[in-house]
C-alpha cells in the first residue's frame, strides 16, 4: 500500500475473517476476494451452527404443538423476533413480521395499501430504487389507477430533495424510499424525507435492504410507518427478512396470504384472523432461517454496527482514492453520504467482461444492472461493475481489486 | 496472469470488439429485429437484406460485451451470401458449439474462435444473443427477442 491507510483502531479484521469459513478458499487458483456483499453477504460460523443446532436438536413446527420440541422451536423463533425488535428499536416485538425478504415485505405492504388507494392518488418513490421497490408500486398503480411519481437524482447519484418535496401533494397517499442505494451506495436523508412526508400525513416505507448491515437503525427515532430488510445481506441465511410496521398500521391492514397460523377460527362461513403479527405469517415459516437471523444480529451486535460501519467507510475511502489512479475508470455514484459500494465502468470494456476477468483472478464483483435499470439509464451506461465491502474485507483486498482491474485493462489493450 | 483466459478471449475477439464489422444501421433493410439480454442489459438491432433468395447484406447496432459484440460482428460477416436454410443450419451448429455439444469445427469456419465460451456458462448467452436474434428474424418474427 503506497498510501496512508486510515484503519480503525481496535478493529481486528483478521480475527473476524476466521469466523467466515467460506473466505478461506481459492478460486481459479487464487485466494478468494469476495466483494459482492451488496448482493449477499457470507455467513459466520455462529449462524451456520445455529441452523445445524436447530435441525439437530429442536426441529418441530411452531405455535401448534404442546410437545417439548415444538415449545423449544417456538421459543427460539419468538426470541428471534425480540432480537429484531431490539435491533431496530421497535416499540413492541409484535411490530415485527417475518417475511422471505425485503421484496416480500414490500409486496405485503403494497398489497394491503391497494385497498386504500384509488384513481387520482399518487405513490412517491425515488429514481434510485431497486426494482423490488418499483415494481410492487407499479402493480399497485395498475390495479388502483393511481399514479407513480419518481423523485429525480443528480449527477452524483444523490436525491434532489427540493424536487422530492415538490412532488409531495395532497394526492400523495404513500411513499416508498430507499435508505441506501444498492447500485450507487448513496445514503438518503431519510429522517428529513420522512418529516416532509409526515407534514402531509403520508405513510412511508423505508427499504433498508442495503442499509441494514451498515447503518444503525432506530425506527422510533425515524418515525417511519414501515421499515423492511433482508437477512441475507446481514450475514443471515437467504429466504428470511423482516417487516417493521407501526402497530396502528399493521392492525388496519388486510392479511397478505391466507392459510394456517394466520387465523384464530375458521368455519366454511367465516374466518377470524389471528392477531398482528401472526395474521401476516401464513403457513409454516422459515423457522431455521429466522433463528439464523437472530444469530446473525447477535453476531453483528457483538462486534458493533458502528465499528463495522467505521471499518467499511475506511475501505471505501481507500478504494475511492486508489481508483483515481486508474485513468480509464469512472466511478458511478459519488454522493457525499455513501455506503461501502464502489460502482464503476471502464472505458471501452463492458462490465460483463470485467466480471469474468476479475473472477479469473479470484475476485468476486457484480457486473450488471443491479436490478436498477432506471439508474443505469440515468447514467447512460448499460451496466456497471460493482465492488461492495463487508465487515470482513481488508485493505489488502482493495489492493487486489485495483491490481485486478489494471491487469484486465492491460489484457484488453 | 490472465493467460488461461485466452481460450475465451482470443485476439480475434478483441479485434472484432474494437472494430466490429458491419456495425451500422441499414435504412433499406428488408427485415430488422431487436435482441435483448435482460440479465446483463446487452441489446442489439439486427438488419438483413435479401436478394435472389440469399442474404445479401447484414449489419447490426447496439451495445454489449466483447463476446456478444464479436459474435455479432462475425455472424453478420459469415451469413452474407447464405440462403435462409443455410443460415438456419449455421445457427444450429453455432448453438451446439456454444453449449458444449460436439460439432465439426471445420463447418463453423471463423466462428470457431468462440468455442471457448462453452466453458463459461454465465457467458454462453452473450455469444448466442445475435444468433437467437437472427433465428427469430428468419422465422419471420418482429417481436424483440430475449434470451431469458
Amino acid at each position: 500500500m503506497n498510501q496512508k491507510v486510515e484503519k480503525v483502531a481496535g478493529y481486528d479484521v483478521e480475527r473476524i475473517r476466521q469466523d467466515f469459513p467460506v473466505l478461506d478458499q481459492q478460486v481459479h487458483g487464487k485466494q478468494l476476494v469476495y466483494l459482492d456483499n451488496a448482493a449477499t453477504s457470507q455467513k459466520p460460523t455462529a449462524v451456520i451452527d445455529s441452523l445445524v443446532e436447530y435441525y439437530q436438536n429442536d426441529n418441530a413446527n411452531i405455535h401448534r404443538g404442546v410437545h417439548t420440541l415444538s415449545e423449544r422451536a417456538t421459543l427460539s423463533y419468538e426470541n428471534a423476533r425480540k432480537t429484531v425488535q431490539r435491533f431496530l428499536n421497535a416499540e413492541s416485538e409484535k411490530e415485527i413480521v417475518f417475511a422471505r425478504g425485503a421484496t416480500e415485505a414490500i409486496n405485503l405492504v403494497a398489497n394491503a395499501f391497494a385497498q386504500k388507494i384509488s384513481t387520482g392518488d399518487e405513490v412517491l418513490i425515488t429514481a434510485m430504487e431497486h426494482h423490488s421497490n418499483i415494481v410492487p408500486w407499479q402493480m399497485l398503480c395498475e390495479k388502483t389507477g393511481a399514479e407513480l411519481k419518481v423523485a429525480p437524482i443528480n449527477e452524483q447519484g444523490e436525491l434532489i430533495l427540493e424536487e422530492f418535496e415538490k412532488l409531495i401533494s395532497k394526492n400523495t397517499k404513500f411513499a416508498a424510499i430507499s435508505h441506501m442505494s444498492n447500485a450507487l451506495g448513496t445514503i438518503n436523508p431519510i429522517k428529513q424525507m420522512i418529516e416532509l412526508l409526515h407534514q402531509h400525513n403520508i405513510p412511508v416505507l423505508v427499504d433498508g435492504a442495503q442499509a441494514i448491515p451498515h447503518i444503525s437503525v432506530d425506527v422510533q427515532a425515524l418515525d417511519c410507518e414501515f421499515y423492511v430488510f433482508s437477512g441475507h445481506k446481514l450475514y443471515a441465511p437467504t429466504g428470511i427478512g423482516a417487516l417493521y410496521g407501526k402497530m396502528e398500521q399493521l392492525e388496519q391492514m388486510a392479511p397478505y396470504q391466507g392459510g394456517g397460523d394466520m387465523i384464530s377460527a375458521v368455519t366454511f362461513d367465516k374466518t377470524v384472523y389471528n392477531k398482528v403479527p401472526y395474521k401476516f405469517e401464513a403457513g409454516t415459516p422459515n423457522i431455521a432461517g429466522t433463528i439464523g437471523l437472530g444469530a446473525a444480529i447477535d453476531y453483528v451486535n457483538n462486534i458493533g454496527i458502528d465499528a463495522i460501519a467505521a471499518h467499511e467507510d475506511s475501505l471505501l475511502s481507500y478504494a475511492t482514492e486508489q481508483a483515481k489512479r486508474i485513468n480509464k475508470l469512472r466511478v458511478i455514484g459519488t454522493a457525499k453520504n455513501k455506503g461501502a459500494i464502489l460502482s464503476f465502468v471502464l472505458e471501452g470494456i463492458h462490465p460483463h467482461d470485467i466480471g469474468t476477468m476479475m473472477d479469473h483472478q479470484g475476485i468476486a464483483v457484480r457486473a450488471g444492472h443491479h436490478c436498477a435499470m432506471p439508474v443505469m439509464d440515468f447514467f447512460g451506461v448499460p451496466a456497471t461493475a460493482r465492488a461492495s465491502f463487508a465487515m470482513y474485507n481488508t485493505h489488502q483486498e482493495v489492493d487486489a481489486l485495483m491490481a485486478g482491474i489494471e491487469n484486465l485493462i492491460e489484457m484488453f489493450g | 496472469m490472465l493467460d488461461d483466459l485466452r481460450d475465451l478471449y482470443q485476439e480475434v475477439i478483441f479485434d472484432h470488439n474494437r472494430n466490429p464489422r458491419n456495425f451500422r444501421a441499414m435504412d433499406d433493410a428488408d427485415r430488422q429485429i431487436d435482441g435483448f439480454n435482460p440479465l446483463c442489459g446487452d441489446r442489439l438491432t439486427l438488419f438483413i437484406k435479401f436478394l435472389d433468395g440469399k442474404i445479401s447484406d447484414a449489419s447490426f447496432q447496439g451495445q454489449g460485451c466483447a463476446i456478444s459484440t464479436a459474435s455479432a460482428s462475425l455472424m453478420t460477416d459469415i451469413v452474407k451470401g447464405l440462403t435462409e436454410d443455410e443460415a438456419q443450419r449455421l445457427f444450429t451448429l453455432f448453438h451446439k458449439m456454444a453449449t458444449g455439444e460436439h460439432v465439426e469445427m471445420d463447418e463453423l469456419g471463423k466462428l470457431a474462435v468462440l468455442a471457448g465460451v462453452c466453458e463459461y456458462p454465465a457467458r454462453v448467452k452473450c455469444a448466442t444473443l445475435p444468433w437467437h436474434t437472427l433465428d427469430a428474424l428468419l422465422q419471420g418474427s418482429e417481436e424483440p427477442v430475449t434470451t431469458e
